[in-house]
């Protein structure tokens, strides 16, 4: 049988998110000797992009060419990728649980009568069948789940698996698009953004989030500062307070309402740590903490932490990193 | 202009929730419960649609149980105008509570349904696609933005680093995030009158299950940490520590 991974692209690149899906995928099919097959539905010149998922560890590439493609098309992704998975012997279907995976997965497997776990953070296979572990409750607690329905529908947290290359030459298969005008219920359109250099929170490699201890927005700039000294890939995050009182944009802000991220490093600066806060940043693999107050609570969470005025503990601690950097 | 939205009953997101002693299932001991947080922005637009519309409905509707009756009157209280309980168990995957919310919507007329993008006990994000799947309805989800004018809906959402603008004609299902509006507090006349609007009671059954629940865990303590120091003066030595003991720069 196969393992299906839904290949994400933006304009023609994949994103990272559809590297991470082919290579759990991978480590799903050889537990259960099945083979991978990986999606990709686009506009015209993806075959190189196709090449890169067979890196990855697809046996198997099918692509689905249509100029109806360079946005997101959500119905007639949902009967392809449902066709697919209903022709092709499909035991498994991964999804990134990005915002398009998030949107597309739930309507395969209404369409499917399947069961979907979303924002898994970890695959088993336990005696031949598939489980999946969640958080749930903002990740106060952890769900580990079986599957009553075939096929399985899985959407997989961003950074959850690690892309990993496992080389082989897939079979590239173009698949026929016919799906009517008629299915398309929505019409979807990228909106035009302000050039953005930095990453979003939640593919970021490293986070420099800060809170209402920073006092004002013109303040932003220590931590622009930090970020950048950290190097490329690193994104700026913020607790709701701040993001309330205007001082940073909603799509900035970690914990329970705001976005769910466990990056490797993850600093946190005049941020109290309230439940909420800990709840979208607890997973992350090593926390910094500087605050002023001994006491405040995000010191029981943090790895590292440094008790003192962030004024002058993080250009301090700029100047470390560049020294750093420049010294690698 | 009218809206059904769909609400649910979830654990304060104040409080602390753990697995029970029997690892089966999750412990609610003791802790509050209120209408779903992204559910009050999806309950606004609704009002807002309607006020400005000048005619119309709000429905609020919930698969639940008898506890549930609370949240809907919240929701009267904030002043949607009818309330509809579809009593039954909701499912551990988004499918089975869809199919209910499907089939007690399905029959009763509406242009718009709302839901919340999440709910923030299961955080499944799946309920509402999944609706506007089995109704075959346009859908956006994650909505901070929303437009509605000559039965044509635009809605902006959020994607990462930026936002995609869905449009589409009426009856369609949008999912509200964070920021498409200032949901209102229930005044103390709202809450009076919840008292006295029609609250219908539906026995639906239990939705259907397609995920099982094996175990539930606590997630690993994090061992609190190492204070490094304190002030400027520390940093050189934290510097250190994250390059030689955590591997992290
Ligand atoms: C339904 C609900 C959902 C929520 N969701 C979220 C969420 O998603 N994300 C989130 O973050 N919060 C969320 N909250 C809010 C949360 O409860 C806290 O209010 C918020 O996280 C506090 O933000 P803060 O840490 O920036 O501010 P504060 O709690 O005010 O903390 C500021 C910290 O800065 C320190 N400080 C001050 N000056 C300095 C200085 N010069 N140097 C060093 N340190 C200094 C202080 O000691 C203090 O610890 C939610 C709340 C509710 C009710
Ligand atoms: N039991 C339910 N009754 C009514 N609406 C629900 C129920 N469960 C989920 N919803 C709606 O679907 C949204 C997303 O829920 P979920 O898919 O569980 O994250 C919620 O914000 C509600 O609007």
């Amino acid at each position: 049988m196969s393992i299906l991974a839904f290949a994400e692209h933006r304009g023609g690149t994949l994103r990272q998110a559809a590297l991470e899906t082919v290579t759990a995928a991978r480590r799903v099919a050889d537990a259960l000797g099945d083979d991978v097959i990986a999606v990709l539905l686009g506009p015209d010149g993806l075959a190189k992009e196709a090449e890169r998922l067979g890196r990855f560890g697809a046996d198997r590439v099918l692509l689905g060419k249509s100029d109806a493609f360079v946005e997101y098309a959500p119905e007639a992704f949902t009967i392809l990728l449902a066709d697919l998975i209903r022709e092709r012997g499909v035991r498994a279907a991964l999804l990134p649980a990005s915002a398009q995976g998030k949107d597309l997965a739930p309507r395969v497997a209404a369409r499917l009568g399947a069961g979907l776990a979303s924002d898994v953070t970890q695959i088993d296979v336990k005696e031949g069948r598939l489980q999946a572990i969640r958080p749930a409750y903002a990740g106060k607690v952890f769900l580990r789940l079986g599957f009553k329905s075939e096929p399985a529908l899985i959407s997989v947290r961003s950074r959850a698996y690690t892309a990993e290359e496992n080389p082989r030459e897939p079979e590239l298969e173009e698949i026929p698009v016919n799906v009517g005008a008629d299915v398309f219920r929505t019409k979807v359109r990228g909106a035009a953004e302000a050039k953005k250099e930095r990453p979003d929170v939640a593919e970021a490699e490293i986070i420099v989030s800060g809170g209402r201890g920073l006092q004002s927005p013109e303040n932003w700039k220590l931590l622009e500062e930090l970020a950048d000294a950290l190097g490329p890939g690193v994104a700026l995050g913020a607790s709701r307070a701040v993001v309330d009182a205007g001082w940073r944009p909603h799509s900035e802000q970690v914990g329970q309402t705001g976005k769910v991220v466990a990056p490797p490093l993850y600093f946190a600066v005049g941020i109290s740590g309230a439940i909420q806060h800990l709840a979208g940043m607890r997973t992350a693999k090593c926390i910094v903490a500087v605050n002023k107050d001994p006491d405040a609570p995000i010191f029981k969470t943090a790895d590292y932490g440094i008790v003192g005025d962030l004024f002058e503990v993080v250009p301090r601690l700029t100047e470390e990193i560049r020294k750093l950097r420049a010294g690698d | 202009m009218k809206i059904i939205v769909c609400v649910k009953r979830v654990p304060d997101s104040e409080s602390r929730v753990n697995a029970a002693a029997d690892r089966k299932s999750i412990d609610t001991q003791g802790v509050k419960f209120v209408l779903n947080p992204y559910d009050e922005f999806a309950i606004e637009e609704a009002l807002r649609l309607k006020e400005a519309a000048g005619d119309g409905s709000v429905t609020v509707m919930t698969l639940g149980g008898d506890d549930s009756k609370e949240t809907l009157r919240s929701a009267l209280a904030m002043g949607a105008d009818e309330a509809v309980l579809l009593k039954g168990q909701t499912s551990i995957d988004g499918l089975g509570t869809a199919e209910k919310l499907a089939e007690g919507i399905r029959g009763r007329e509406y242009d718009l349904i709302l839901f919340g993008k999440q709910a923030i006990d299961d955080d499944n994000l799946q309920v509402p696609a999944m609706v506007a799947e089995l109704l075959e309805l346009p859908c956006a989800t994650v909505v901070v933005e929303l437009q509605v004018a000559d039965g044509r809906a635009t809605a902006k959402r959020e994607v990462e680093g930026g936002h995609e603008v869905v449009e589409f004609a009426l009856p369609g299902v949008v999912a509200a995030q964070k920021g498409l509006n200032e949901p209102r507090y229930a005044s103390l006349k709202g809450i009076m009158m919840a008292k006295k609007k029609p609250l219908e009671e539906v026995d639906v059954g239990d939705a259907e299950s397609r995920l099982e629940l094996i175990e539930v865990t606590n997630p690993p303590e994090r061992s609190a940490g190492e204070i490094v120091g304190e002030g400027p003066e520390a940093v050189p030595e934290l510097v250190r520590k994250l390059r030689e003991q955590a591997k992290v720069l």
